[in-house]
């Protein structure tokens, strides 16, 4: 147990209220500054986006389920493909754990009250909400059908859908992002309890910062790229068409520079969570903390030179190629180290198979798959080859679903009774954990195989050889629905009828077990000082 | 362990709670000093990003840019220049007056700010007119009329012109009305001690706007051989 001692000096109140004790009226939420209240908010719009996205999914898979396109048109199926992206990158994946479990942890973590500015964090769900809008707009408008990733010359001249609408909502959301990003950085800076030095952080909190910092640094320059769409499409300037003297690649360039980083926007927070969990069920201090510190930095930065690789068949130069092709093999040192030191956490310790575990279990294996075909999509000459193939679609989903939804199941899990106060199904939990892993596996890796053979992704036809993998592969979304819509019943559940589960079920060390559960409005009675390292296990 | 005494030497009338979420002053300052310097930091990406397209169609079409970029207008954006850096001492000054306690000087020296300011975007639309004037504003789809080779290209180096300066534009108006919204609170003169660390903040922005001009004049106006 890390020693807490509290000071003096702070005035002792009375027991202090529960953040949810002021009540449930609508102003008393969509007023509030209180940064757990607006997890909340967070957590709830996310949670639809995701089942909206999941949906589209779930239509995909079954189109795919025969090779004839006979359930879909072609055109609904372009536009389904391309609402699943946007909806998932950027109402779900980015802002998922940091903008639920960061903004509810993240202060209580460092012994703080509530974020360095509260308005603007309230500020930043609205403007959320708002992208959503104009998102879901474009839906009702036709709906879009240029992929996720709005590739000009097609997004700018050719596409008949609502391109505009659905830019101008992930342009807004983009500003959602930078202001959780700035709120984040101030807060791990200026914010920390006395005693809580750099390096005595938890390591959630350092991925949430290195998020943080890739956030700021990333996100403006797809702003720019997206206003510069957006003048293109309506006005007809050419600074990507090159029919009027543009460059298409230019828009690449620009879109990856934010993009590629982006990924790691979904799972560094997601690899927080797992440093967290897997010390707490092994009773193991994590092994080898400054490497973890150190290699959460590198990734973050080595993220922003590696943008290259989405583009080694688009006609950049050999030597870009190369290049980028070096660096992305870097990335890969950080991400071993990684994974080697939560397996060497995991080495003699008591590991008890509570859910949070499962989950984090789950993380490694998913991650270490996605991360090992990373490395073949890194090497020139084999992406080639497999470029555009399901290969890179089951390869983005092991990182992006496989990495950043178990991280994030996996935090929900871990600190739903900080987050409640109380405890949920333990068997129903268990069920669904083992059904995300199962369901995650047999929906993507059959598509390695279908890639490695030569299926080419975004088609909604195929010819009859692939038809066995493709039906696989659409069983395996039927266990992942499972295992993504039993949480929401049995933990909606235990909001009203869980048993009270006390302050540190887990008897996990951290600032965040040190308060009540549900924790009071400002957090803490008194400001801990903090005299030890993190993961003081055994 | 700190705790909400006010920092030492600070005059009685200057002591004011911080908000809810800080123990004092100083870590109430610090964030906000720090909140805005990764603000800025976001901006300078954003136009980072459109100084990258413009540098690498710059060097795909050196000749047509140079060529193009002497149908802009030297003199006035280098008037413009001297504006915009005198607004930034003024701004200092205001800061230092307000610091100094100097009520009515930092008023002045506000307005002076404010008045640079509006002077530099009045010969910024003027700059603009007399290009509309000349045929050579392309951005909202107007006839584009260039005497020199290749009027393509030359309209691909005029549509980032008028994107990076009209963007500029939209930051210095946001800059004039924070700038106002400070003349009236220091015209106020409450809580002196909060308007110097707001002045601060305020005058981080605009030499933010500063220093983005001088790219812009160095990138579209400057490189013209």
């Amino acid at each position: 147990m890390t020693s807490v001692v509290y000071s003096e000096s702070e005035d002792r109140h009375a027991t202090p209220r529960d953040y949810l004790s002021g009540g449930w009226s609508i102003r008393s939420w969509l007023l509030t500054v209180d940064h757990k209240r607006i997890a909340w908010l967070y957590a709830v719009s996310i949670t639809g986006f995701f089942f909206f996205g999941s949906a589209a999914a779930l239509l995909i898979r079954l189109e795919l389920i025969s090779p004839a396109g006979d359930l879909l048109s072609a055109e609904s199926y372009n536009k389904l493909f391309s609402l699943h992206g946007i909806v998932m990158v950027w109402f779900f994946l980015i802002p998922s754990i940091p903008a639920t479990l960061g903004n509810f942890l993240l202060p209580m973590m460092i012994g703080a009250r509530d974020m360095a500015f509260p308005k603007l964090n309230l500020l930043s769900w609205y403007i959320y909400t708002l992208g959503g809008i104009f998102t879901l707009a474009a839906v009702i408008a036709g709906g879009v059908d240029t992929g996720w990733t709005f590739y000009t010359p097609y997004s700018t001249l050719f596409s008949n859908s609502a391109v505009l609408a659905a830019a101008t909502g992930v342009f807004i959301v983009g500003f959602s992002s930078i202001l959780t990003g700035i709120n984040f950085i101030v807060t791990t800076h200026t914010m920390r309890a006395p005693g809580l030095s750099w390096l005595r952080l938890p390591l959630f909190v350092w991925a949430n910062y290195a998020t943080g910092l890739v956030m700021v640094l990333a996100t403006p320059v797809l702003a720019i790229t997206l206003v510069l769409i957006a003048l293109e499409r309506a006005l007809g300037i050419g600074i990507f068409d090159p029919a009027l003297g543009g460059d298409p690649l230019l828009f690449q360039h620009l879109f990856w520079f934010y993009s590629h980083p982006a990924v790691y926007i979904m799972i560094l927070p997601a690899m927080g969570v797992v440093s967290e969990i897997i010390p707490c069920f092994s009773r193991n201090p994590i092994f080898g903390y400054m490497g973890m510190v150190l290699s959460i930095m590198a990734i973050a930065l080595f993220g922003f030179v590696v943008w290259g690789h989405h583009m080694f068949v688009s006609g950049q130069s050999m030597y870009a190629g190369i290049l980028f092709s070096f660096f992305s093999f870097l990335v890969a040192i950080p991400s071993a180290i990684k994974t080697l030191n939560w397996t060497a956490t995991l080495f003699r310790g008591q590991i008890s198979f509570s859910v949070s575990m499962i989950y984090a279990l789950s993380f490694l294996e998913l991650f270490t798959v996605g991360g090992l075909t990373g490395v073949f999509l890194a090497a020139l000459a084999l992406d080639v080859h497999l470029h555009d193939t399901y290969f890179i679609t089951a390869h983005f989903h092991y990182i992006m679903v496989g990495g950043a939804v178990t991280g994030y199941m996996g935090g929900l899990h871990f600190w739903w009774p900080k987050l409640t106060g109380r405890m949920y199904s333990r068997p129903w939990a268990t069920v669904a954990a083992l059904a995300l892993l199962i369901g995650l596996n047999l929906t993507f890796y059959p598509q390695f195989l279908l890639g490695y053979a030569g299926m080419p992704r975004r088609y909604h036809s195929y010819p009859e050889e692939f038809e066995i993998l493709h039906v696989l592969s659409s069983l395996g979304a039927g266990v992942l629905a499972l295992g993504y819509l039993l949480p929401l019943i049995y933990l909606s559940w235990s909001l009203r009828h869980g048993e009270k589960s006390g302050p540190n079920p887990w008897d996990a060390t951290g600032l965040e077990w040190q308060t009540a559960s549900p924790p009071p409005v400002h957090n803490f009675a008194e400001t801990p000082v903090v005299t030890e390292k993190p993961y003081a296990y055994k | 362990m700190p705790t909400s005494s006010g920092q030492a030497g600070a005059r009685p009338e200057d002591e004011t709670p911080p908000e809810t979420q800080f123990d004092n002053m100083d870590q109430q300052r610090h964030a906000g000093l720090l909140g805005m310097w990764v603000f800025l930091l976001t901006e300078l990406l954003l136009f980072g990003g459109l100084f990258a397209a413009f540098a690498i169609l710059r060097l795909q079409y050196a000749n047509v840019f140079a060529e193009a970029a002497q149908h802009l207008d030297l003199k006035l954006a280098a008037i413009n220049t001297a504006l915009l850096l005198s607004s930034g001492l003024t701004m200092m000054l205001a800061e230092l007056a307000a610091g100094a306690r100097l009520r009515k000087v930092a008023v002045y020296w506000l307005l002076a700010t404010i008045l640079l300011g509006l002077a530099f975007l009045a010969i910024k639309g003027f700059e603009w007119y007399s290009e509309f004037r000349h045929q050579l504003m392309p951005v909202l789809g107007l006839p584009f009329r260039y005497p020199g080779e290749q009027p393509a290209i030359a309209e691909l180096f005029f549509n980032l012109y008028f994107i990076a300066t009209g963007l500029h534009a939209v930051h210095m108006l946001v800059g004039i009305a924070i700038l106002v919204v400070m003349l009236a609170l220091v015209r106020r003169w409450r809580r002196p001690d909060r308007l110097d660390r707001q002045l601060h903040i305020a005058g981080l922005y605009w030499a933010f706007i500063d220093v983005v001009w001088i790219f812009i004049f160095t990138l579209f106006y400057l490189l013209r051989g």
